[in-house]
């Protein structure tokens, strides 16, 4: 018998297949006449190779924005993995466990309210 | 009943049986074993596939006749009976349109965003409990799986943006990402209410602790909580798959078609058959974990949680025709001040009523 994530890794494999074969097929039946015209980037009502060299560059800055979400999704990530075992353990554990969840449930809450306060989840 | 029931299991055994059979003596027999199971794993893997991908042909054109419905209009009805058909036409019609890519694209990444956003939602179809004995794999973290899978689309997404080299991609990639983030936080957060209610992390274990009052004992049913975190689930559920009212990474009033703008053909199929891959498998999900998955009175297991399915899908393509997209700032604001702050309050309640019903230490 193979492991069961042997099983999982099958899985993955025809995931991988899966996806490739339309492409294929797509590959094999489609038209291919490309022109210079068609194959510019896609801008709305005006050529893209009239922009400014400026503008023709995409690949710029981002917001900072994004990055503040991102630190905030990953603490509160973490504390949810820490979540998981003491889910599953709970019936168990007893009030303990009751006790120890609400102090930290307690610190996430109170750094959720903290950036709160502080403005971070205002989309600005 | 029992005979529907175990059509699917049997059939697999059969096989089983078949395979060793054949292939008895022929090797040592722990390298057979493991070669029969590699076998029927991969038979598992294709029927799977094969069943999603006749579910999403249907649910394509179920979508396209309800909004035509809901819109006061007939819908399609030229291609097949009722325009059944209808979702093969457009298959065929994808398949032999050219595929342009832009010059300044960075080619690799342009090709392989598709197949990024395509594969978790295959691999995610792994973990299923399907029917009765109809599990592919019976993993114990099998909701971690979900979860963890689930969260790899959204780097095909930001791919696509950022292959494309069009600043509308680039928008909606980021776009997404933010989005993604953000609902991922309130739906993990919920889930840990589901396992507190099963006392396990098994999606087949979570389904059997909802089998009592005859197939009825649904966790939805496990007031308050349960509603409130099939809510949560669901809302994000849509967001994640984004869903209108969640459509901003899209946004066609805004940023022209957000990631996929420098996509067609087939690539751009691709996009769209894992949006709605993604889709039936999060609904899937959503009936496992809060509608008893597979669990019900009188009719066959598989078939119960197929009705289920599209149950929750049929609800998303309402909302979805109902409702009007979302501003950025609004979306943010609702997933980080109303839904976390909320999952969060449902799992304390959710760990108290439990504690003080089962008496533990109390």
């Amino acid at each position: 018998m193979l492991d069961r994530y042997g099983l999982v890794g099958i899985f993955a494999v025809m995931a991988l297949i899966f996806p490739v074969i339309p492409l294929l097929m797509a590959w094999v039946v489609r038209p291919k006449k490309p022109n210079k015209t068609k194959s510019t980037t896609y801008e709305c009502g005006l050529a893209f190779e009239d922009f400014p060299e400026q503008a023709q560059n995409v690949w710029v800055q981002f917001r900072v924005q994004y990055y503040i979400f991102a630190l905030l999704f990953v603490v509160f990530d973490i504390e949810v993995v820490f979540l998981y075992p003491w889910a599953v353990a709970y019936d168990s554990l007893g009030l303990f466990a009751l006790v120890e969840m609400v102090a930290f449930l307690g610190i996430l809450i109170l750094a959720l309210a903290y950036a709160w306060r502080k403005g971070l989840l205002e989309w600005v | 009943m029992d005979i529907f029931n175990n059509l699917f299991p049997g059939l697999y055994d059969w096989i089983n049986a078949l395979l060793h059979d054949w292939f008895k003596g022929a090797m040592p027999a722990d390298v057979e074993s493991v070669l029969v199971s590699a076998i029927m794993a991969l038979i598992v893997a294709i029927s799977a596939i094969l069943f999603m991908v006749l579910m999403v042909l249907i649910m394509i054109w179920l979508e396209r006749k309800n909004a035509a419905r809901i819109q006061d209009r007939v819908g399609p009805n030229r291609v097949g009976p009722y325009g059944l058909l209808q979702p093969i036409a457009d298959t065929i019609k994808m398949l032999i349109k050219e595929d342009i890519v832009p010059t300044n694209a960075d080619k690799l990444v342009h090709l392989l965003a598709p197949l990024v956003a395509m594969a978790p939602a295959v691999l995610a179809l792994a973990v299923v409990p399907f029917g009765k004995g109809m599990t592919p794999v019976d993993l114990n973290i099998g909701l971690l799986f979900m979860i963890a899978v689930g969260s790899i689309g959204v780097v095909g997404i930001f791919m696509a943006g950022y292959g494309s080299n069009n600043k509308y991609s680039l928008l909606g990639g980021m776009r997404g990402v933010a989005q993604v983030v953000s609902y991922e936080v309130p739906q993990v957060l919920t889930v840990v209410t589901v396992i507190l209610l099963s006392g396990s992390m098994s999606l087949v274990k979570i389904v059997d602790a909802q089998g009592g009052w005859f197939g009825l004992q649904w966790n939805i049913l496990a007031l308050p909580v349960g509603l409130i975190a099939f809510v949560i689930f669901y809302i994000c559920a849509l967001a994640e798959v984004n869903r209108s009212p969640f459509d901003l990474i899209e946004g066609e009033s805004e940023i022209v078609a957000g990631f996929f703008t420098e996509y067609s053909g087939m690539k751009w199929g691709l996009f769209y058959l894992a949006e709605y891959f993604n889709f039936f498998i999060v609904c899937m999900f959503g009936a496992t974990l809060f509608l008893g998955g597979w669990q019900g009175p009188i009719l066959p297991g598989w078939l119960w949680l197929i009705i289920k399915t599209y149950a929750l899908v049929w609800l998303g393509m309402w909302i979805r025709m109902t409702l009007p997209r979302f501003r950025v700032d609004q979306l943010m604001k609702f997933a980080w001040k109303v839904l976390v702050p909320v999952a969060l309050a449902n799992l304390l309640l959710t760990s108290i009523l439990i504690g003080v019903y089962n008496g533990i230490g109390f």
